[in-house]
């Protein structure tokens, strides 16, 4: 009775209600002004988007018995998911204006670009982490610290505006409602933070398996996931001794995670007893 | 209407019609404000009244029995400030039912203010509207049209950008202070002169929280006498490297013929503070503060000409923003005015 409700048809819902919110936020932008009402339907869509997204996830795990993070497009509405659970953390917090729009923005696109390419989604692993719930979890981890800096990308991006808008006196449309310069820099220093603890764990559980057997790991996934790793823990202490600050700061977390994106090539080909299995849809 | 129908109506002067000399005579200190409201409450055809007092407004709103009682009132007006009728004729506005609650509404909203978009009118308004019925002055029509005043007004706050940004050199500077540090209440202000201008600078940053004030002169019996008046500290200009180090916003308006604020001298500041910005507002002419200091990374600099654009730019933009509030004054009034027309045809 409820066969059109699959994980891929609930994973459109939440990616396209994503976007609804990102609309919603620029209708806002363009009156010049983000009243409560509109705050409220923006961070609803949200809420109901990230809901169905969860659910896609959920059907997608009970389907492959473990964690939906056997393939590209598995891994990418992971990232997505994870920024915007973040943001319901990190803008409810702070109170951090258009935040919700650029996340909605960014896991919108995230989510509608791996569901519109379709060999993302072809084939999968079986048995990817050996039945290891702790292989599993330090996955799990390291795809959410992904989400981490995907969310730590954005309010890098929302300092750049900032610091640009108030250098150059252009102080309208878009830039009436970044968050303070201040206010961003701690968000960015607590994002940084954060993700490199997850990350530090998620490698410690990896490595604590990869031990035991190190032929589990190629060599270039270990190379990028510790030097990813290893890059970001340099930036964070960079930051906190104040050697890397403002706009050098969020030009560098910017293109770390461009990077680090980059590294989930090299990451993704690397797994653990691969069996891939046509996964049509 | 039935002429035999109490009317709603608003009897006044703002400064659209009366110039400041006329304002200053019908001015309603508190002693004549109560004069004026016990000569209407001894009025026989007056059934509800509430006066908004304000520097640049006097306006009765009421409901008389009928317009003639009215007419009376400009009498009434003019026995109470000593003014003569050819005086207040030309200052005195009469509105009535559907058009005395459109004004009502423009008032409180602020487009019918001096500045347009000030929220001050609208604390003055309940105000006025608070004292009127503390002392039972208003009645059924006049509580519900003042209640929907305020659901008006607060609508229009938040549905348009009429109060949208800052129209003062001082204001415009804490609000892009804000922008820079969010909540002022742990940022550093260093005044640097004791001009007029720095210290309403320094009053706007204490308005908005800032606590740690430091007023720094070549004097330091000026310094103290500012330092005093805001409540903050005083210091000779031969601290000022440390001070500039130790401040987050930097307010200059000093008369030197130079830079007091030099690069070097800035550059070395930011040394010791690299991750926290410095906002420099530069109010002298000339300029106090050396403009490749802007160049700095985390170094914020605004002058005279920077605030005031923004400023103007601001208040452009209320400007604009009015069409649309008249337009939500309008669509507001025309809903409450067929309630407000039941209760008055009960009145009669």
């Amino acid at each position: 009775m409820l066969s059109f409700i699959t994980d891929r048809s609930l994973l459109w819902v939440g990616a396209l209600l994503y976007l609804a919110g990102f609309v919603t936020g620029l209708i806002g932008l363009t009156r010049r002004q983000f009243p409560g009402r509109l705050r409220k339907t923006l961070n609803t869509l949200l809420v109901i988007g990230w809901l169905c997204q969860w659910g896609g996830l959920y059907l997608r795990g009970m389907d492959v018995k473990g964690c939906p993070l056997g393939n590209t497009f598995e891994i990418v509405q992971f990232v997505a998911w994870s920024a915007m659970l973040l943001y319901f953390f990190v803008g409810t917090a702070f109170r951090v204006s258009l935040l919700g729009l650029f996340t909605a923005g960014y896991a919108g696109s995230l989510a509608v670009l791996s569901l519109l390419i379709k060999h993302w989604d072809l084939v999968r692993g079986q048995k990817l982490f050996g039945e290891n719930p702790w292989i599993e979890a330090h996955a799990a981890i390291a795809v959410f610290s992904y989400g981490v800096f995907g969310l730590l990308a954005l309010t890098s991006i929302m300092h750049l505006l900032q610091t640009w808008s108030l250098k150059h006196k252009k102080l309208d449309g878009i830039f009436w409602f970044l968050p303070s310069i201040v206010q961003l820099d701690q968000i960015n220093f607590r994002l940084i933070l954060l993700g490199v603890l997850l990350l530090t764990v998620s490698l410690g559980v990896g490595a604590s398996w990869w031990v035991r057997d190190t032929n589990s790991v190629h060599l270039p996934k270990l190379i990028v996931t510790v030097g990813v790793w290893f890059c970001y823990l340099v930036v964070l202490l960079l930051r906190w001794r104040g050697r890397l600050v403002s706009v050098r700061f969020a030009w560098v977390c910017l293109i770390m995670f461009w990077l680090a994106l980059l590294s989930l090539g090299p990451v993704n080909s690397n797994r653990h007893g691969y069996r891939p299995v046509t996964y049509l849809r | 209407m039935d002429p035999s129908t109490p009317v709603l109506f608003e009897l006044g002067a703002s400064h659209h019609t009366a110039p400041l000399a006329v304002r200053e005579k019908i001015a309603l200190d508190d002693a004549r404000a109560a004069d004026l409201a016990a000569r209407l409450r001894s009025t026989a055809g007056i059934r509800e009244f509430a006066m908004v007092n304000t520097c640049n407004r006097v306006e009765l709103y009421g409901v008389a029995q009928d317009p003639a009682v009215i007419a009376a009132m400009r009498e009434t007006f003019c026995a109470v400030t000593g003014c003569t009728l050819t005086e207040l004729d030309s200052a005195l506005t009469l509105r009535q039912n559907h058009d005395a609650i459109a004004h009502l509404f423009s008032v409180a909203s602020g487009l019918d203010s001096q500045i347009v978009g000030e929220t001050e009118i609208l604390g003055q308004v309940k105000q006025a509207y608070d004292g009127a019925l503390e002392r039972k002055w208003t009645g059924p029509v006049l509580n519900r049209v003042f209640q929907k005043t305020f659901q008006a007004a607060k609508h229009i706050r938040t549905n348009t950008a009429i109060g949208a940004g800052q129209i003062s050199i001082a204001t415009v500077a804490v609000d892009l202070a804000g922008r820079i540090f969010g909540q002022l209440g742990d940022t550093k202000v260093l005044v640097v002169g004791a001009g007029e201008i720095g210290l309403k600078t320094v009053q706007a940053f204490q308005s908005r929280g800032a606590k740690s004030i430091t007023v720094a002169s070549r004097t330091l019996a000026k310094a103290e006498e500012a330092a005093a008046a805001a409540g903050g500290w005083a210091m000779s200009l031969a601290e000022l490297p440390e001070a500039v180090a130790a401040s987050d916003v930097i307010a200059s308006s000093t008369s030197a013929p130079g830079f007091v604020l030099t690069r070097d001298l800035i550059a070395a500041a930011m040394r010791h503070r690299p991750a926290r910005p410095l906002f420099l507002i530069d109010l002298a002419l000339p300029r106090d503060v050396d403009p490749a200091a802007a160049q700095m990374s985390n170094v914020f600099l605004y002058n005279l000409d920077d605030l005031a654009k923004i400023a103007e730019s601001n208040l452009a933009q209320r400007e604009a923003e009015v069409a649309k509030c008249r337009a939500i004054v309008a669509e507001r009034t025309a809903q409450l005015w067929p309630a407000v027309a039941h209760s008055l045809n009960h009145q009669g």
